[in-house]
């Protein structure tokens, strides 16, 4: 073999056959227009990102086509590539059933200091799903809002500044949830240079809630 | 494996020399006493005039005496002993320590470590060069200081300090200096006669030497306390069984190094990091144009992650490593990207390329070739970047 062409990696450990496979080959790559959900998990700043968007049948509720886009590392990518060959023709019932132990399975193992690199891949098609349904009308049980839902829902949001979300960072302050509207309040200077990444992150993940009609999110000044 | 492998993580550790290794022979299989049997018979007085041999090549590549160059298992050692060995040894006078925070770990967790054990330790800021911030040595020393550790070149972006104006600071203050010179010694001269630093960490394997084998230069009348009980070996300093192959092959090593050579590296990573600056969109130099060790290039590539960049590398016969927290152990982004202002991203993008005795120009080619197009097929999988 010569310098510079790509060869077939005769590293065994720490990553399977498959891993590399679909590392250097990945399946559905790309990002669908108009999809029917959509989702974006992690952020360059904790080193994974995964954007993955899906078309669903509205009367099979059968995902069509799926596709996925990765900053990440070699797990990462593979996991992307695996769960969606997973999910592509399996209902949005069926598809929410796969697990990370079964796409870890169906790579033939990941290193488990690796595991949050590919389980963020997995959260990123259960995000999509959930988007379809709210987008949709599917949520059968509807919840109402509160500060506890918010919360969760901003552990998908990430801290730019240190790669953790925003709740566990103590970036948020203060959730204040009362007649369809949410009121947050951000411990990041207004004029912050990741101020509005992180405005735009909480607004993705909040505005589909059902009962919620108008955000403020409000930054230190 | 030439033919195979482009290989230029050197700052890692190198390939050793072959003469290194003719060097060394005589002493596992002829010389083999230990040179502490010098007073009892011939072959120990052979073995200790090796091992002073040795000595005398490396400590006068500092312009040091040979008295004041003692040998370790390695810079690790050498770094723990300087920090430990002048904190404990000297806790009646102080309890402060002054390190960098873009130290390499054997300074940085041993000055954490002591930290814990209630020595106060400050951690100087850089500039988004690496330069130590001068102001901020000075505002730091106080009476209760006892050193300060300020690497000669940095470990993952080359930066190479300004190590008289750091050491003169020290002396004007009255406290001792270190340095970590395992990334500079014989690329980059330092002379202890001009220089007033007190103690120096010098490594063998990176610089084609063999593994298991370092030096600590100590200036004489330096107070330090040994930090390993046993024999009387080094000076008192280091007790144990002298490595006199390991010695007499690091001499070899810095024997061998030239300035041509010094040349020839800084020739082959200007062409890596202006070809690469030339070839590739958004990609960012980490550290200084001017002043860096001469083996060292280390760029950011954005939109892609590192560890995907040196995987596809090494498939491609090419290796290198990358700052980003994918590829470490803990999963911590760079301390050294982040230390000098970067945010995270820069850090997960970051690619070292680190060259050697061993690499040429064609090596430059092909990785500059490489890099271009696996970064360039990354960014196609990537979310960022790109129109959206």
């Amino acid at each position: 073999m010569m310098p510079g062409e790509e060869n077939e990696s005769k590293m065994s450990a720490p990553y399977s056959d498959k891993v590399i496979e679909l590392f250097k080959n990945p399946k559905n790559v790309g990002i669908i227009k108009d999809p029917d959900g959509k989702a974006k998990e992690g952020s360059p700043a904790c080193g994974d990102m995964v954007v993955l968007t899906l078309k669903v049948d509205e009367n099979t509720d059968e995902i069509t086509d799926i596709k996925f886009k990765s900053y990440g590392c070699a797990s990462n990518i593979a996991t992307g590539s695996i769960i969606t060959e997973m999910a592509k023709g399996k209902t949005i019932e069926e598809a929410k059933e796969i697990t990370w132990q079964e796409a870890s399975e169906e790579l033939g193992g990941l290193p488990s200091i690796k595991t949050h690199c590919s389980v963020l891949a997995v959260d990123s098609l259960k995000e999509a799903i959930r988007d379809y349904e709210e987008r949709h009308g599917k949520v059968e049980e509807r919840v109402p809002t509160d500060e506890g839902v918010v919360r969760e829902r901003l552990k998908h949001v990430m801290n730019p500044l240190t790669g953790i979300d925003v709740v566990r960072t103590d970036l948020i302050k203060d959730i204040e949830v009362a007649g369809g509207t949410v009121k947050i309040k951000v411990d990041l200077d207004e004029d912050h240079q990741f101020a509005s990444a992180v405005r735009n992150d909480i607004e993705e993940k909040i505005e589909t809630l059902w009962d919620i009609d108008e955000i403020i999110i409000n930054f230190k000044r | 494996m030439k033919e195979n492998l482009v290989y230029l993580d050197n700052s890692a550790s190198t390939r050793m020399d072959e003469r290194v290794l003719e060097a060394m022979k005589p002493y596992f299989f002829d010389t083999y006493a230990v040179a502490t049997s010098e007073f009892a018979y011939t072959m120990g007085i052979e073995a200790k005039e090796g091992l002073e041999a040795a000595r005398e090549i490396i400590s006068s590549t500092l312009k040091a005496s040979s008295e004041e160059l003692i040998f370790t298992s390695g810079s690790t050692e050498s770094s723990n002993l300087a920090l430990k060995g002048v904190s404990r040894g000297n806790e009646d006078e102080g309890n402060h320590i002054i390190v960098s925070k873009i130290e390499d770990f054997p300074i940085l967790n041993t000055a954490k470590a002591l930290e814990r054990k209630g020595f106060e330790v400050t951690y100087l800021e850089v500039d988004e060069e690496g330069f130590v911030n001068l102001e901020h040595l000075k505002d730091s020393i106080d009476d209760e200081t006892l050193i300060v550790s300020v690497q000669h070149a940095n470990q993952e972006i080359g930066t190479v300090q300004e190590i008289e104006a750091i050491a003169d600071i020290c002396k004007d203050e009255n406290v001792l200096f270190h340095t970590d010179a395992t990334h500079s010694f014989t690329r980059i001269p330092l002379d202890v006669k001009d220089i007033p630093v007190d103690l120096v960490t010098l490594s063998g394997h990176t610089i084609h030497g063999p593994r298991g084998i370092g030096g600590l230069f100590v200036r004489e009348g330096t107070s330090i306390e040994k930090q390993m009980d046993g024999g009387f070996q080094e000076k008192n300093l280091r007790a144990g069984v002298e490595n006199i192959p390991g010695a007499v092959g690091f001499a070899k090593a810095v024997e061998l190094v030239n300035s041509e050579e010094n040349e020839r590296l800084k020739k082959m990573r200007n062409d890596l990091i202006e070809n690469l600056l030339e070839e590739v969109s958004h990609v960012t130099l980490n550290g200084s144009r001017k002043e860096r060790t001469p083996q060292n290039a280390n760029l950011t590539f954005h939109y892609v992650e590192g560890e995907s960049i040196t995987l596809h590398l090494d498939m491609r016969g090419i290796a290198v490593s990358t700052g980003s927290a994918c590829f470490s152990r803990s999963l911590e982004a760079s301390h050294v990207i982040t230390g000098i202002g970067g945010d995270h991203e820069r850090a997960h993008g970051s690619v070292r390329f680190t060259f050697g005795r061993y690499n040429d120009q064609e090596d430059v080619n092909v990785t500059v070739k490489a890099v271009s197009e696996v970064v360039e097929n990354l960014r196609e999988i990537s979310p960022l970047g790109g129109e959206e």
